[in-house]
């Protein structure tokens, strides 16, 4: 089969391959590496059951809405107190409660969102934690 | 109707994944040998369509010229709308492919007092929904990068920043989501409303439409609603571009298949169908061709020899009522 | 005869855009009288030994096909698909937008939804579908593809001799898709079964054999010529000599026979005559290329290569240097993008210059043609005519792109430098309808016959309404053109539409203008009218 114009064809297809197929060129020859979030800070090894305020696949994917909705609540409403669905309560409070036990920034909350290339703006305005260890 | 056909086909195959990873567990089909599979048609489909057109000589220099040509050197020659070079080739074609330059000349003839007046009027909106629709859908094409690169190049970042730049909701809403929605949501309801369109509309037209309506809609339910495991489909993601395809441990979230095979779906239809025209807008002769054809020869591969009529033979027809006339003549 | 021809109030009232009830596969075509020409003569299609030579109606049920009709269809387009990248282009990529739908003037002036560009390509990629992919195939309606049924053919031949191949559609299509080149495909095929109109066979029969469409032969072009000559002198006092046939000369002039055979096109003639003999230009005409216009082209490829072969194979044998053309629309598209290709390159010519201001015409350094418009503005830029453009006061003028001079070619102020320097008195029509955005005349690409007058005045709606307001608007009373099947046809529709409204070619109006050394005073113009401030004097 004769390719009329067959160079520039060429060339444009050679993009178009390139564009089209560019993760798996980019990514040749690489491993992937997973996320490996931590949850072994002193006060989270010294709980006796450990669990966050809401169960763990809940906040994996809604974690993000529910400092949304605190922050709303504490600024705009002054409501402070947040009584999850088994009835407990706790403070509204990134700083207080979330990082209380998630002491480790680093390790449990970069871990992800820079895996997944997003930048929460939380620390824009909190200051993010001294880490112990890197 | 030409338009429920398609609908039922997008349907049927928004259920047939429910019903595959739900019920059946067969999250490795559609997570791994269908994306892999359509990818493939996708790539080996696009080029060999473009090989085929390809095959086919241009015998002839048929620009569509849209402005004055090179002439008289006091003659403002239109280099882009009638280019005698190389360059203009290349600013018409640039318009045309990233800002629709033909489409943005569409006008909207009317006609008024009984027939007594036809007027012309500027009718940009298809102009306006076509770009919108292709440009959000490159940007969120573009975004999408995010999941097949470990570390996300600052650009990507950046594109990502300006496009939800609003800082609404959490996760942050993007505008380009709803461009599109919006976008294809009036190139289908323009099948259905104007009637010189739904009569020209087959299923062809509606069924990728629906098709891409049903991945707007399954991300966007997957991204603010529905959510999904995120990290596990970038997992899924980057084994599958590093070609070590693993199903993440924990599940996904069925939307994110139903999201995952629509697009599959598109892929593999992609090289049959008119969606083809994001190649063939290259290649078309009446684009990317320069008006030079009188400056310099355009050659013809299978030009072949034709029976002429020749002046001999014309002369043999006529040589007496031409010397009567005063004509010269080859033989006397 | 043809059908009556229904009044202008009730053909433009009448015109319904509302698609029919059924979808446009099930409606079957309905060949109406007034909307299509009559069927190719057997001794037009035997004179240039095309198949199926036979006489037949359009009207009777019968077509007299051969047997195999179906395959040599097929195998027709198999053929042109593999020949042509823009046809099998234009089947694969139409997203059916509509962008094109209301920009075809037999739309505008019919409504009949088949008459849109997209629908018009797709009654033929509908077959394409069925036989080329294997989607169609499989997947028969639901794809878009249908069988090649005899109606179906009938459909093909009724709407493919319904387009003027004018482009206006591809000047807004988002890829740049040309109903002409799928037109024309349709007409090379229908071509393979004997399925022409007379009014194209008769022509290029013609033209094979006597060298010009009209079939004038030797003697009557020059005898035409002469009574031109006669008209000349007594308008101007002055005798002109053309010459025919002339070896040696440096130049052929090369224009549409239809200039020596009917007004307005003769005072265009005339008018060229005036201005050659006025610069003193070495030229000569020729009776074997006697042909600008090209009906060939309105049949098949290789018919308009075998017409077009004679002004170069004239220019070789005369000798001359270069060649002019004269003012005809289509002529300039198969001169433009066709012609070199064919039967070039004309190595034995040298590059045009001209010989009066010494302007060398880069832009045909290979084909060695030079349009007469860009001949004639650049004669005027420079100074070199004596003009009196108050000969032209009682004209009030406006101007008409052709369809193939602007785009498929671009020749657009050329023409306007000159009537802007030979009348003061000219309105351009509305920016939609001009330029790249010009509507045909209604009756190109060979449509302009008697028998289908009503379909010319539908095509020529659009054009003659944007006529009609400039007329309204300044008192525009003359229609100025390039082309002389406009000449023609534009009159009648014109009259049909805007009463009052004359057509002229450019060269009239140059012819009118220019002040000839030695002239005796000029009471009229070619037309005899008297000009202004000479009224009584007769």
């Amino acid at each position: 089969m004769k390719i009329y114009d067959g160079g520039k064809i060429l060339l444009g297809l050679i993009v178009f391959v390139g564009l089209a197929a560019f993760p798996f060129l980019y990514n040749a020859g690489k491993a992937a590496a997973k996320p490996d979030p931590k949850t072994d800070t002193p006060v989270i090894q010294e709980m006796a059951e450990k669990k966050c305020v809401e169960p763990k696949e809940f906040m994996r994917a809604g974690h993000m809405q529910m400092l949304n909705n605190w922050r709303d609540s504490v600024v705009r409403d002054g409501m402070r107190v947040y009584v999850s669905n088994t009835g407990s309560r706790h403070d509204m409070s990134l700083q207080n409660t979330c990082m209380n036990c998630h002491s480790n920034k680093k390790k449990f909350c970069d871990e992800c969102h820079n895996y997944m290339a997003v930048k929460p703006y939380c620390w824009d305005c909190h200051i993010a934690p001294k880490e112990k260890e890197s | 109707m030409r338009a429920l056909v398609p609908l039922i086909a997008v349907i049927a195959l928004v259920l047939l994944v429910f019903a595959g990873v739900q019920t059946a567990n067969m999250q490795f089909l559609f997570g791994v040998v269908i994306p892999y599979a359509a990818i493939a048609i996708f790539i080996a489909g696009f080029v060999l369509r473009v090989l085929k057109w390809g095959s086919a000589p241009v015998p002839f220099r048929i620009p569509t010229t849209c402005g004055q040509q090179k002439s008289l050197p006091w003659i403002k020659q239109n280099k882009v709308e009638n280019p005698s070079g190389t360059l203009g080739v290349i600013v018409r074609m640039a318009l045309e492919v990233l800002v629709f330059r033909s489409l943005f000349r569409n006008l909207k003839s009317e006609s008024r007092d009984g027939g007594q007046k036809v007027t012309y009027g500027s009718e940009k909106l298809l102009w306006l929904a076509g770009l919108a629709f292709h440009w959000s859908f490159l940007i969120i094409f573009v975004r999408h990068f995010r999941f097949f690169m470990q570390d996300v190049p600052s650009v990507l970042k950046m594109v990502e920043g300006m496009d939800s730049f609003l800082q609404m909701g959490v996760p942050l809403f993007y505008m380009t989501d709803a461009v599109l929605l919006g976008a294809v949501t009036y190139l289908l309801f323009r099948r259905f409303y104007l009637p010189q369109i739904k009569y020209i509309s087959l299923a062809a037209d509606y069924f990728p439409l629906f098709l891409i309506l049903g991945i707007g809609i399954s991300g966007v339910l997957m991204r603010y609603i529905y959510k999904v495991h995120i990290v596990g489909v970038k997992q899924l993601a980057m084994g599958l571009v590093t070609l070590n395809p693993a199903i993440p441990e924990g599940g996904i979230g069925v939307v994110f298949y139903i999201h995952l095979f629509l697009i599959c779906a598109l892929l593999a239809y992609f090289p049959f169908s008119k969606l083809m025209h994001m190649g063939g807008v290259f290649l078309s002769p009446t684009r990317n061709l320069s008006n030079n054809s009188r400056e310099k020869r355009h050659i013809n591969p299978w030009n072949y020899p034709v029976h002429v009529h020749t002046y001999e033979e014309y002369e043999n027809d006529f040589r007496d009522k031409m010397k009567a006339a005063g004509i010269p003549v080859e033989k006397e | 005869m043809a059908a009556k021809l229904p009044k202008p109030d009730e053909l433009a009232a009448g015109i319904d855009f509302r698609p029919p009830k059924t979808g446009w596969m099930d409606t079957p075509v309905e060949l109406k009288e007034g909307m299509f020409c009559w069927g190719a003569k057997e001794k037009n299609l035997k004179a240039v030994s095309f198949p199926n030579a036979r006489d037949w109606s359009p009207k009777e049920k019968d077509w007299k096909l051969p047997e195999n009709w179906q395959r040599i269809v097929l195998e027709g387009m198999a053929d042109r698909l593999q020949k042509y990248r823009s046809f099998k282009l234009f089947m694969d990529i139409c997203v059916r937008c509509g962008a094109c739908a209301d920009k075809c003037h037999f739309f505008i002036g019919s409504g009949d939804p088949k008459n849109m560009p997209v629908l018009r390509a797709e009654l033929m990629r509908s077959i394409y579908r069925r036989e080329f992919t294997k989607a169609g195939r499989i997947m028969g309606s639901i794809a878009g593809a249908r069988e090649l049924t005899l109606d179906v053919l009938k459909e093909w031949w009724y709407y493919f001799y319904q387009c003027t191949e004018c482009r206006r559609c591809s000047v807004f299509c988002p890829y740049g898709i040309d109903t002409a080149e799928i037109t024309m495909m349709g007409r090379e095929l229908t071509n393979l079964l004997g399925l022409n109109i007379d009014w194209i066979a008769g022509p290029v029969a013609n033209c094979y054999m006597k060298g010009n469409h009209l079939g004038l032969e030797p003697h009557t072009i020059t005898s035409s010529v002469e009574f031109f000559l006669d008209d000349i002198e007594t308008l101007t006092g002055i005798r002109i000599k053309p010459t025919f046939n002339r070896k040696g000369a440096e130049i052929l002039f090369v224009t549409p026979s239809g200039d020596l055979f009917a007004d307005p096109g003769t005072y265009t003639a005339m008018g060229y005559l005036m201005l050659f003999h006025e610069l003193g230009l070495d030229y000569t005409w020729s009776t074997y290329a006697s042909e600008g216009g090209n009906f060939g082209f309105f049949t098949s490829n290789e018919m308009a290569k075998r017409l077009n072969s004679k002004i170069y194979a004239e220019a070789k044998r005369l000798g001359v240097k270069w060649i002019i053309g004269g003012e005809c629309g289509h002529m300039w598209r198969v001169l433009t993008q066709y012609m070199d290709t064919w039967n070039g390159p004309a190595d034995f010519l040298e590059v045009p210059k001209s010989p009066i201001t010494g302007t060398v015409f880069d832009n045909s350094k290979s084909t060695k043609m030079v349009h007469i418009a860009e001949f004639t503005a650049d004669i005027i830029k420079h100074g070199k005519l004596k003009l009196d453009p108050a000969r032209n006061d009682h004209l009030v003028v406006t101007y008409h792109d052709s369809c193939n001079t602007s785009r498929g070619m671009g020749l657009l102020e050329e023409p306007r430098h000159i009537i802007k320097s030979v009348c003061n008195n000219f309105h351009e029509m509305p920016d939609n309808t001009i330029r790249e955005y010009t509507f045909c005349c209604g009756s190109g690409t060979g449509l302009n016959a008697s028998e289908n007058t009503e379909l010319r005045m539908k095509g020529g709606y659009p054009r003659a309404n944007a006529v009609k307001y400039v007329r309204d608007k300044h008192g525009v009373n003359m229609l100025a053109n390039i082309c002389a099947i406009d000449r023609a046809t534009l009159t009648a529709s014109m009259d049909y539409w805007v009463p009052g409204v004359k057509v002229t070619g450019v060269h009239e109006l140059v012819g009118n203008a220019l002040v000839m050394k030695g002239e005796k005073e000029r009471t009229t113009d070619m037309r005899a009218e008297p000009l202004p401030g000479k009224e009584g004097n007769e």
